[in-house]
């Protein structure tokens, strides 16, 4: 009976969202058939039809259980952003379609990507690590797609490794390395002793992060390589003093993207330094604990809708969806090339609740946002920050600029 | 004894005169969940009134009598007697009112319902919701033609001006404008309608006969970066000689040839500057200046800033009563 009760609230809910048919399904493709020829009014309607695609993802050994595992990050975004433009787009006579694609955990996604994304569907949302993005765009079938890269944060994807028909929509390690440094150069903690986390990924991240410390001629005083245990009882007390000990620092940066041990580092360091990075201050392209510019308003909705926070790949695919939405609305068009133009073009200007205008840079397909510092309960800063200046936004102080990219899109 | 009399008809002339100028400006402070209550004349908070959670729209009976002002996150539009400054009652605008427009005749209040996509009628007499007419995503910016005709919404997200006809309660028209549409302004005369954009810092002047744009104007300033003009409030004067726009976190007000469209001057006020209000006269300009925490007056003859004042925190909505 709870059963029951509960399917039927679901569908109340889902068709309220205007979506009668989405239910998510391992491995299926699920559409909304438009039914064709229903009257003669439908047939003057434009469909804009947009795929999301992504792969289920093994939940990661967590360091506490005080944050859950979120197995449906991104699709959420989507879902609210698909809503968000059918609304506008009942003035206009659009429609806005999402097809979701989730392949199961052992699935290919090449073979899955070519059996299941519709060829009428020219726009493709990509939730995937980012080895596997260009595996996906490198496609012959995805040749006369726009893929929006929701959840990558990898540089290489957006110099030497980048696409034409890619567009990323988060802040890559360099933009978000950059923000902190801006930050730490006006409180003036230009000493910094970087921790180094075991993964790929946390090396990527100390990259960036001696990458900006060079541009913005801050001094890394000591670099070490976490190789401690990640067991909370023996770290905190003893490891983490020692291994802190004997430098003189202004503030501790840790590259910890797994949050496997980063979090142990606030209050236990020998000296009494803040923790920056990955934990401690962090700089996201979204927060929960971030409401101006209207913010309040899409953590309102997106809370009704999911039940949760919005988290990184949500406000990514919510971009993604809204980007393609906001240029087919203002090109009339649901053509793959004539909304890629538009997206690239100086019209383009995309409200994205962080006060400036987001637009992409035409030199590696990155959208240019601001990015937000915050603490776990409290947003410490927006970057930008004022009085790093540039020649064209301010925007593009943040990660790399035009000059210093190696994207030669091909 | 002659000079005591010409003393008091003198002391009583003065009174009279400056009662003649003497006008009341009231400020929402979303902030300090109150109301500030200045005399602008003599450049003085006289005082601070507690209304209720979130105060933001603003606006002024027809016969001046009363305030309505919206109190966010309490659901409601609080009434104010001007006199008494005590509450006389409250109007059901539905969840999140933040702007909201009176019809001239003072019968209709339209409130911008900005989480859930609607506009809401309201009979003020009844103090009941007559109609909720769906609109765009996050509608913000609201305003009755002064003839009555039309009620123009601009919904945020949807960058969209929607036309709803006042006899019909239905929209009978959009119009696509900039991105981040926040404030909305007929002209006296009914014939055009202003709308600033926040994000593409531009204001749009639509024909309201054809409802198309007639021109977009980009607000630019020299040392000023252009993302950081975001347009908000609009004041035109009744002659339309001039039109003032409140420019955000650009700290200008733009003047602009209601004529021509050109952009004729910056003045600079207070930080951010968030929205304007004419006083009845409209020999000034009153400014909220959200982040500063004050207003600022624009002597409107020579296009001045004259001086400022400090009102309490995130100044919101600002009214002028006679």
């Amino acid at each position: 009976m709870k059963k029951i009760v509960t399917l039927a609230l679901y569908s109340l809910f889902a068709m309220q969202l205007g979506f009668p048919h989405c239910v998510l399904a391992k491995s299926k493709a699920v559409t909304h058939p438009q039914k064709k020829a229903v009257s003669k009014k439908t047939e003057q309607i434009q469909t804009v039809k947009i795929a999301y695609f992504t792969q289920e993802q093994q939940a990661p050994a967590a360091l506490s259980n005080l944050d859950p595992f979120i197995p449906n990050k991104g699709v959420e975004g989507a879902n609210l952003a698909i809503s968000d433009n059918n609304t506008t787009g009942q003035f206009i006579k659009q429609q806005y379609s999402l097809t979701k694609i989730i392949v199961g955990l052992k699935g290919d996604i090449s073979q899955e990507f070519m059996k299941q994304v519709p060829t009428d569907t020219p726009f493709v949302l990509v939730n995937l690590p980012a080895a596997q993005v260009n595996k996906l765009a490198d496609l012959p079938q995805a040749q006369q797609k726009l893929i929006f890269d929701v959840a990558s944060i990898d540089d290489g994807l957006r110099n030497e490794q980048c696409r034409a028909n890619v567009l990323h929509l988060l802040p890559s390690r360099a933009m978000r390395a950059d923000a902190l440094a801006q930050w730490m150069m006006k409180k003036r903690w230009t000493k910094w002793f970087l921790v180094v986390g075991t993964t790929p990924e946390d090396k990527l991240y100390a990259a960036a992060i001696k990458r900006a410390a060079k541009k913005f001629a801050i001094k890394i005083v000591a670099e070490k390589n976490w190789t401690h245990t990640f067991d909370a009882r023996r770290t905190e007390q003893s490891d983490i003093p020692v291994f802190t000990q004997n430098i003189d620092y202004d503030v501790l940066v840790v590259a910890d993207e797994q949050g496997a041990f980063g979090e142990y580092f606030d209050y236990r360091t020998w000296i009494p330094r803040p923790v920056i990075g990955t934990q401690g201050l962090i700089a996201t392209a979204w927060h929960k604990t971030h409401e101006q510019w209207g913010a309040i308003q899409i953590q309102n909705r997106f809370f009704e809708q999911a039940g949760r926070a919005m988290d990184e790949p949500d406000y990514g695919a919510y971009l993604a969806v809204r980007a393609i939405g906001e240029a087919a609305v203002r090109t009339h068009s649901n053509q793959m090339q004539t909304v890629k133009n538009f997206l690239l073009s100086d019209q383009f200007t995309l409200q994205g609740y962080k006060g400036n205008p987001l637009s992409f840079r035409r030199w590696d397909g990155q959208l240019r946002q601001p990015i937000l510092l915050a603490a776990p309960r409290s947003l410490v800063a927006v970057a930008p920050i004022e009085g790093f200046l540039h020649p064209k936004t301010e925007l593009d102080t943040l990660g790399f600029d035009e000059p210093e990219s190696t994207c030669r899109k091909k | 004894m002659m000079k005591k009399w010409l003393l008091a008809t003198g002391l009583l002339a003065i009174f009279a005169l400056s009662n003649a100028q003497a006008e009341t400006v009231f400020v929402t402070l979303e902030k300090d969940n109150a109301i500030a209550v200045v005399d602008p004349i003599a450049g003085k908070l006289l005082k601070t009134i507690h209304v209720g959670q979130r105060p933001r729209g603003i606006a002024l009976s027809v016969d001046n009598k009363l305030l309505y002002i919206a109190t966010s996150d309490d659901n409601t539009i609080r009434i104010i007697d001007t006199t008494t400054l005590k509450e006389v009652g409250q109007l059901p605008s539905d969840k999140d009112p933040e702007t909201f427009s009176l019809s001239p005749d003072g019968k209709q209040l339209y409130v911008s319902n900005e989480d859930d996509n609607l506009v809401t009628v309201i009979d003020v007499a009844a103090k009941k919701s007559v109609k909720q007419i769906k609109v765009g995503v996050e509608p913000e910016g609201i305003a009755v033609s002064p003839d009555n005709q039309w009620v123009a919404s601009a919904s945020e997200t949807t960058n969209m001006v929607h036309w709803i006809n006042t006899k019909t309660l239905e929209i009978v028209d959009n119009t696509l404008v900039d991105p981040r549409p926040r404030a909305v302004a007929f002209t006296a005369d009914s014939q055009q309608l202003w709308v600033t954009s926040e994000i593409a810092g531009s204001l749009t002047i639509l024909d309201v006969k054809t409802k198309k744009i007639l021109k977009t104007v980009k607000l630019e300033v020299q040392g000023v970066t252009a993302e950081k003009i975001q347009p908000v409030g609009i004041a035109i004067d009744k002659n339309r000689r001039f039109g003032y726009v409140a420019m955000g976190t650009a700290n200008r007000v733009a003047v602009i040839n209601a004529q021509t469209f050109a952009v004729e001057k910056y003045l600079l006020v207070g930080q951010r500057v968030w929205n304007l209000a004419f006083s009845p006269d409209q020999k000034r300009l009153y400014t909220t200046n959200g982040i500063s925490n004050d207003i600022s007056i624009i002597d409107v003859e020579n296009q001045k800033v004259t001086k400022s004042i400090g009102v309490g925190r995130y100044p919101w909505g600002v009214v002028a009563k006679p």
